[in-house]
């Protein structure tokens, strides 16, 4: 092989950064590094952090923003965004609570709930992918939309009572892994060794059920990211629409299912959501989209479509929920939450604007 | 046997007539220079034969077959490849990535069906190799210069076998070294029997590659002759009207 066939293999071959030097350039991994550093300080600095009541406050309540998010992520990948996942929320959540309380059995009413809230995913995105207008407006109008709808449901009446499987729905949402223990030492028997050892189990390890659904998402989410045609295709939407078209991806269709994933994880975070609060108010998920937003972008998702992942949509949840319950515990107004995450999405995008501004230079 | 025929292709785009009754063949083999002004109607044509416009009026065959393309992926499966003016890059996306942008490669693990990133890389690494060009597969193209990025959108009508290739503008924005490069993998496409439309501003590239050129002027075709039988003052006054029709 010639010398200069050489140098054009290595060329080829060789990669530019090594996986520490790319880890340093991502803003999720500094997220992730404050977070910690903020947990390790609430923890020290307060005893009412660092207890296994409030750190299950905190998984549960992020669990609820992480699992929007996720959603969220595919749809400002590719250069969108939902504002209706709050409404969305509220109204998978009267689907299911006023279904259950009719009697309906949690196996019939959680899809319904599901359906409702894909139905308005899919609204949004024919409307944004087909009739082309902007996702700003159009899940704008559908955030006032399926609120109205799922006040409407209401009646206006308060619900605590969800039927036959009242105690499933409150399990689902309200729960922890201590409940799934307790029931499968109660299947193989308290009295035998096996039964014993999950008895045990449901003592040590709380964790709330919701956590448990936004972990399994985001290794979903994570996998689809990366491994999938789905995830190349949001990528490639987001970078640029236009090479997106001209080379053949179904970019409509592409772009119609993102909006429907990001309903269905809204549904889905509205009926946890019922099952723990054990009631449903037409207040739920109100401005629950602004938290989402902030805590996918904190987490290091550009707004301008083209980048995220998962990993920093639960990063972010994580971050925004432990400020919130940290002012709570120290005392603060609960009126400066807002100011704080602001403060901390303006950083973030601030992040974006530096690395921009170097670019340039470059 | 024609690679290509068009006959009285017409394009509109609400009030503009951007294409006129053009109709042309184009053997296997052949390369043809594809000129004309700003907004003369180049990219609308090469891009109805590359299957992204359908057209108003006109039939298309390829290999003697009669053809309609609804998507760039029918073309493609016909033989078709096109490099687009803008490239069409994702610049947010490896160059391997944008490679295979619309036909990925896939392996499965059980019964799911997962990208085959490992099976991308390499086959994008020999396609640059090819190309003599230092391109790194696993590179985002936002950070590459523009002969890279050339180099990934030529690369993408490299997967198949092509038995036309089109190519609008791609010597823009190189250096004269990568313009001898793309102008030499032409000459290579046609050796191993591949037909090119090359559409260029650049008189010299078209002539010093070109079999036959073809102008358009407002949508209409006003020549379509040897490149031995032409020159590039003719050609200059047929581009810019000073000439009528050759
Ligand atoms: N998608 C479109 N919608 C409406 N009009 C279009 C569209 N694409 C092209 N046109 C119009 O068609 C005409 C021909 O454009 P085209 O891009 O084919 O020109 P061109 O010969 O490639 O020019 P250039 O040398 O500048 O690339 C122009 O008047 C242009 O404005
Ligand atoms: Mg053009």
């Amino acid at each position: 092989m010639s010398a200069i066939s050489t140098t054009l293999d290595e060329t080829i071959n060789r990669q530019t950064h090594g996986p520490i030097g790319q880890l340093l350039t991502k803003q999720t991994f500094w997220v992730f590094i404050a977070s910690i550093i903020a947990f390790a300080a609430l923890s020290l600095s307060t005893d009412v952090f660092f207890t296994p009541s409030n750190l299950f406050n905190v998984a549960r309540n992020c669990a609820f923003v992480g699992i929007i998010g996720l959603g969220m992520t595919a749809v400002i990948i590719t250069g969108g965004i939902d504002l209706s996942v709050g409404a969305i929320l509220a109204l998978s959540g009267m689907v299911v609570g006023m279904m259950m309380a009719a009697d309906y059995p949690i196996w019939i009413a959680a899809p319904c709930a599901l359906l409702a809230a894909m139905a308005c995913g899919f609204f949004n995105g024919v409307f944004i992918a087909y009739v082309r207008m902007p996702a700003f407006v159009v899940t704008l109008a559908m955030m006032s939309l399926a609120r109205s709808l799922a006040m409407v449901l209401s009646g206006n009446q308060m619900v605590y009572q969800f039927g036959v499987d009242h105690k499933k729905l409150v399990a689902l949402g309200g729960g922890s892994t201590a409940g799934w223990f307790t029931w499968l030492a109660d299947v193989v028997g308290t009295d035998t060794s096996l039964g014993a050892f999950f008895t045990r189990l449901s003592e040590l390890i709380y964790i709330p059920n919701p956590a448990i659904f936004l972990a399994i998402f985001a290794l979903i989410f994570g996998f689809a990211f990366r491994w999938t045609r789905w995830g190349r295709y949001i990528f490639a939407i987001g970078g640029n629409q236009k090479a997106a078209i001209l080379t053949g991806v179904p970019v409509r269709q592409i772009k119609t299912s993102v909006y429907v994933i990001s309903a269905l994880m809204a549904g889905i975070a509205g009926i946890l959501q019922v099952g723990w609060l054990g009631t449903i108010t037409t207040g739920m998920g109100l401005g629950m989209e602004l938290i989402v937003i902030a805590a996918v972008v904190i987490g290091g998702t550009n707004l301008a479509g083209g980048s995220g992942t998962a990993f920093g949509a639960v990063v972010g949840a994580v971050l925004i929920e432990m400020i919130r319950n940290s002012l709570t515990l120290l005392g603060i107004n609960p009126f400066w939450q807002g100011t704080f995450v602001g403060a901390f999405i303006l950083i973030a995008v601030l992040f974006d604007s530096v690395k921009k501004l170097k670019q340039d230079e470059e | 046997m024609s690679v290509l025929r068009l006959t009285d292709i017409s394009k509109r785009f609400g009030a503009i007539q951007a294409l006129n009754g053009i109709s042309l063949s184009i053997e296997p083999g052949e390369v043809i220079g594809l000129m004309g002004d700003n907004g003369a109607g180049k990219s609308t044509l090469v891009k109805i034969i590359a299957g992204n416009f359908r057209p108003t009026h006109g039939k298309m065959s390829v290999a003697d077959r009669e053809v309609e393309f609804h998507r760039p992926i029918e073309a493609r499966e016909n033989g078709v490849e096109i490099v687009y003016q803008d490239l069409a890059l994702c610049d947010n996306l490896t160059a391997a990535a944008n490679v295979f942008l619309g036909r990925e490669k896939y392996r499965w693990i059980g019964p799911i069906r997962i990208l085959d990133h490992a099976a991308m890389y390499k086959h994008a690494g020999g396609l640059f190799r090819e190309l003599k060009s230092e391109t790194r597969p696993r590179d985002l193209v936002k950070q590459m210069s523009g002969g890279q990025r050339q180099a990934v959108a030529i690369a993408r009508t490299m997967l198949s076998e092509a038995k036309l290739v089109l190519m609008d503008e791609p010597t823009a924005a190189i250096s004269v070294r990568q313009v001898a490069e793309v102008l030499t993998l032409i000459r290579h496409l046609r050796e191993r029997g591949v037909a090119v439309v090359l559409i260029s501003h650049r008189m010299p590239d078209v002539f010093a590659v070109a079999d036959r050129i073809v102008v358009l002027r407002r949508g209409t075709k006003v020549a379509d002759k040897a490149v031995s039988k032409s020159s590039p003052e003719e050609v200059t006054g047929l581009i810019t009207g000073a000439i009528e029709v050759a």
